[in-house]
């Protein structure tokens, strides 16, 4: 532990213009930023909807009634023969025809050769059209989203929230039980090539999402 | 009002036609100049290469020359800025409490010419008169540390006869940088070549600026590839009138004067 | 790019050669300009943009000034969390811990999330010392470290490569069949997508970087865009990650500043495609072991000057290096570090010493581009010349005989200090250009000087300074204010004399009306 004396002394020195009765909390910082989207419901999931689709992932809105059969549908648009979910996914949701694959620690080749996976999420973010996944309800480990090629995810309408300041106090809970978070901002990008943007390098290069909501679901 | 002349020892030297518009200027508009001929240098060079405590001395002088004037102009947005954003930093440094004091008590009163006529004259119509095609480019100094954000255009838009065009791309540093030029001379050239471009790209036959500094690098590069384009500083364009329209143009441009004997040169 | 700091080369030598690379000069043209665009555009989007960079830059300065108490603050959170924390003091400790918990899993291949850190303290080059290769998975640190090549962006590093060079590149080394690959930039990054994929799957430790480390809740942040750091921090069952002492936020909540900022400030999005946040160990969900290091390697020493101090706030946005003037025409190579452009100009002097690095802080026009779009409010030019300053105070203490710069630097000072040395020295100047000064300009300027005339004409030194003419102003107005007072006087005496009788011939000589 030599090493971490030396550096936190090093540190102490370095910093003897910083009076000895000084808090951390006495620096201050101005939060003038905006803490809160001023958007109605509607037009949050609007705004989600839209952003989602500038990174080039297919989007539906759709009422609770319908959301099965959208989510058959795109299954079998998309060609899925072998789909894996998460072990606490709503039966509803849950699609006929389709292997399921039920996590329950699937080993990453069976994962790597499924042709795709099914899951809630945590919260979206309108402004940034961002899934959160927390590893909570519906969600699953964080392989069953990263290895198979294509994610089908659910958001309801009440999850979306409009900012990325809504967002972080949402997943204080999550965060203060130290859960790991990943957001998810369109499929995986890269644009190193001489700069175009190609999508998909190794997260699922296809993501599709589904709304679900009440009334306002008329599209 | 009565205004003190902060004419910058590279105008004063260099450009002495700067110098004289202001004050041409000045007095049209009914206002007094005095110019202290003790003044010489703001220190921004020395401050800039990292020679600070060569500065301290400059400041003090500066403080001594300027400091009862209700207002000090500057025909430089860099001298300007170098007295206003670093004069405190110096005072700090000499860690000399009455100098800290005089420089914040003068500070304020320093302004540079285009944020003079408008923030403290209040005038945007000086009576001018240039019937060229003129591009503006705004100095770094001017656009980032003294913020004068649109009165320089504003002031030309108002010149009678002006054929105002917008340069491309003109909040891009010209690439002069006082020492850099030099010591980084082929990266300031490499950043010249587009400033150049997009001058040349306006048809402008007049670059202007409120500094000489970058003017003389833009124009450098403009003379020596004969581009049939010059560079004028933005008090001499505010100066002219139908009267006396551009006298020291010629001085701006190219004296090509005839050398007896100089044959190929 | 080798760790130990700067290259040795002096920026303006290795600006020269890179300028003169045309393809280099074109691609990080075009990518700057692409970038700054897009950052631009979604900057735009925020009415509260500058609050946001106030509290960026109040929140890492809380941060600093309570660095001590921050870090034990995280070490207790990660421990708590299940990981394990390592402190070290420099690169090579570091690579050291690095190594060791490679080989205490008999690992011979790492695989790497792209990190800044882990390049500064030449992590690769001292695992491949030890017998393990560490593979770099980000589609650009792969297209670099299998050219055996060094970055030139922070965010984009092999911008300087074309799709031509990097298909042949792939054909010759990736270890999937790439026969009848295209250039297409899609296929390309299929070609590694395979290549890679193999690796994630079987490798056992993978290194990262960390964006962020949040001190109350122990989290450690990755921020990326292509999935293979999500592979890394997932699959493996070992994860290390290296993290440089100021790369903490004090709260969760200070998240929700810095993750509007970074995004928007370096890739020119919303939000970038992956974002991981993970503490610790999670039983079933991710490695069954993590280490966090923490590196120092020179950071206290930027810590402990008042000024420089500000340069640890950096977030590596690169926001900076795409509106540099400077570094969109020389690249990153000529900065000979880890880190180019503006930050590195001031970072790089910092941690190796402004006598090894005195070159960078002049690399700079300090035309404040760079300060303007920093999200944590980063004063560059401040920072710039204040090095400047110490790089000149180095020079003074190290050498006995001053250089041409300081003599002349000092002569000059010397000669402002007095207004009649200024005056003889403004004529001296005019009396000596005459060998040069032709036509009213000047096309070479003698010794030093002679690099503003490699491209540029000079001003050649009128014959009157500006001082010179408002004298015989000054003295022509009191010449003629003092005729009209004779020329009053005397019109008053006619007038007087008219009255009591004729003087006016007595007054002839002196009374003629002014000229």
């Amino acid at each position: 532990m030599i090493a971490r004396e030396e550096v936190l002394a090093r540190i102490r020195e370095a910093l003897d213009d910083v009076p000895d009765g000084e808090r951390p909390e006495d620096v201050l910082v101005e939060r003038a930023y905006r803490q809160h989207d001023d958007a109605s419901a509607s037009e949050r999931v609007a705004r989600f909807a839209e952003r989602v689709a500038d990174y080039k992932a297919a989007v539906q809105w759709v009422s609770p009634e319908e959301l099965p059969a959208a989510l058959m549908r795109a299954l079998h648009a998309r060609g899925v023969e072998r789909l894996v979910v998460p072990p606490d996914l709503p039966a509803a949701w849950r699609p006929d025809g389709t292997e399921l694959l039920v996590d329950g620690e699937l080993a990453n080749d069976v994962l790597d050769a499924a042709d795709g996976v099914l899951t809630g999420c945590a919260l979206g973010i309108a402004e940034t059209g961002t899934i959160v996944l927390d590893g909570g309800a519906r969600q699953g480990r964080r392989a069953i989203t990263l290895l198979p090629d294509y994610h089908l995810c659910v958001v309801e309408a009440a999850q979306i929230v409009g900012s990325v300041p809504e967002a972080v106090a949402a997943l204080d809970g999550a965060a203060r039980e130290r859960r790991p978070i990943t957001f998810v901002s369109g499929p995986s990008a890269t644009s190193d090539i001489e700069l175009s943007r190609v999508e998909g390098v190794h997260g699922p290069r296809t993501l599709e999402v589904v709304i679900v909501g009440e009334a306002e679901a008329s599209h | 009002m009565r205004a003190a002349l902060f004419v910058t020892c590279f105008n004063d030297t260099v450009f002495p036609a700067t110098g004289k518009a202001v004050v041409r200027l000045l007095e049209r508009l009914g206002h007094e100049v005095d110019f202290p001929v003790e003044q010489t240098c703001c220190g921004q060079l020395h401050f800039n290469t990292g020679y600070q405590h060569e500065t301290v001395p400059l400041l003090r002088r500066f403080v001594r020359v300027f400091g009862d004037y209700e207002a000090v102009v500057a025909p430089s947005g860099s001298c300007a800025a170098m007295v206003r954003d670093y004069y405190p930093r110096v005072a700090e440094l000499a860690a000399d409490e009455p100098l800290a004091a005089a420089v914040a008590a003068l500070v304020p009163r320093v302004h540079e010419l285009s944020e003079f006529l408008v923030g403290v004259l209040g005038v945007i119509d000086v009576g001018a008169y240039y019937p060229h095609r003129v591009t503006y480019h705004p100095t770094c100094h001017s656009l980032r540390l003294l913020k004068v954000g649109d009165a320089p255009l504003r002031l030309l838009r108002a010149v009678r006869g002006i054929d105002l065009v917008e340069l491309p791309a003109a909040a891009e540093c010209c690439g002069f940088g006082g020492t850099f030029a030099i010591k980084n001379a082929d990266t300031s050239m490499a950043i010249l070549a587009d400033k150049v471009r997009n001058v040349l790209d306006t048809r402008a036959e007049v670059c202007t600026a409120g500094d000489n500094s970058c003017l003389a690098h833009i124009g450098g590069a403009l003379s020596r590839q004969r581009t049939g384009v010059r560079t004028v500083h933005l008090a001499e364009i505010l100066a002219s009138t139908e009267d006396d329209a551009d006298p020291d143009g010629a001085a701006a441009a190219v004296q090509v004067e005839a050398e007896v004997g100089e044959g190929t040169g | 790019m080798a760790g130990a700091g700067f290259s040795g080369v002096p920026f303006p030598k290795a600006a020269r050669q890179a300028l003169a690379d045309t393809q280099l000069r074109r691609n990080l043209g075009h990518a700057t300009a692409t970038i700054r665009r897009k950052r631009a555009d979604v900057v735009g989007e925020l009415p509260d943009w500058e609050a946001l960079r106030e509290a960026g830059r109040a929140i890492k300065q809380r941060v600093l000034r309570h660095l001590d108490s921050y870090l034990e603050e995280l070490e207790e959170s990660v421990r708590r969390a299940g990981g394990l924390v390592h402190w070290a003091r420099d690169a090579a400790e570091c690579n050291q811990i690095v190594t060791e918990i490679a080989h205490a899993h008999g690992a011979t291949e790492v695989v790497k999330v792209k990190s800044l850190t882990t390049d500064e303290t030449g992590l690769n080059e001292a695992l491949a010392a030890a017998g393990v290769s560490a593979i770099e998975t980000d589609l650009a640190e792969l297209i670099v470290q299998l050219g055996d090549d060094r970055p030139s962006h922070i965010l984009v590093p092999a911008i300087h490569k074309n799709r031509a060079e990097i298909r042949e590149l792939f054909r010759r080394t990736l270890d999937v069949d790439t026969g009848g690959l295209s250039d297409q930039p899609a296929e390309l990054a299929g070609a590694a997508r395979r290549h890679l994929r193999r690796k994630f799957l079987s490798a056992k430790v993978a290194v990262s970087g960390v964006n962020f480390a949040i001190a109350d809740t122990g989290a450690v942040c990755v921020v990326e865009s292509e999935g293979n750091g999500r592979m890394c921090l997932t699959l493996p069952e070992v994860l290390v990650s290296v993290m440089g002492i100021e790369k903490l936020l004090p709260t969760w909540q200070d998240l929700e500043v810095f993750l509007q900022l970074l995004p928007r400030s370096s890739t020119g999005e919303r939000m970038n495609p992956y974002t991981s946040f993970w503490a610790g160990v999670r039983d079933g969900d991710g490695p069954r072991e993590f280490h966090l290091v923490l590196l120092d390697n020179g950071r206290t020493k930027v810590l402990a000057d008042q000024i420089g101090r500000q340069t640890l706030h950096c977030i590596r946005c690169s926001a900076c290096l795409n509106i540099c003037p400077v570094y969109e025409r020389t690249g990153g190579h000529a900065y000979g570090s880890v880190y180019p452009g503006p930050i590195g100009a001031i970072l790089t002097p910092q941690l190796v010493g402004v006598e090894r690095a005195g070159s960078l802080p002049y690399a700079s026009s300090l035309c404040g581009a760079c300060y303007e779009v920093c999200p944590v409010k980063i004063n560059i030019p401040e920072v710039l010349v204040h090095l400047r300053a110490r790089v000149v105070a180095e020079h003074r203490a190290e050498r006995r005989l001053p250089r041409p710069e300081e003599l002349s630097m000092e002569t000059l000072a010397w000669i402002f200090a007095d207004r009649r040395r200024y005056e003889l020295a403004q004529r001296l100047a005019r009396l000596g250009q005459r060998p040069w000064a032709r036509s009213g300009r000047i096309r070479r300027l003698p010794a030093a000087l002679g690099g503003w005339t490699e491209g540029r004409d000079a001003p050649a030194l009128p014959a009157q300074t500006f001082r010179e003419w408002w004298r015989e102003r000054e003295r022509d107005r009191a010449r003629e204010r003092e005729k009209q007072r004779e020329g009053e006087q005397v019109r008053q005496r006619i007038s007087h004399g008219d009255s009591h009788g004729n003087d006016s011939s007595r007054h002839d000589s002196g009374g003629k009306e002014p000229e």
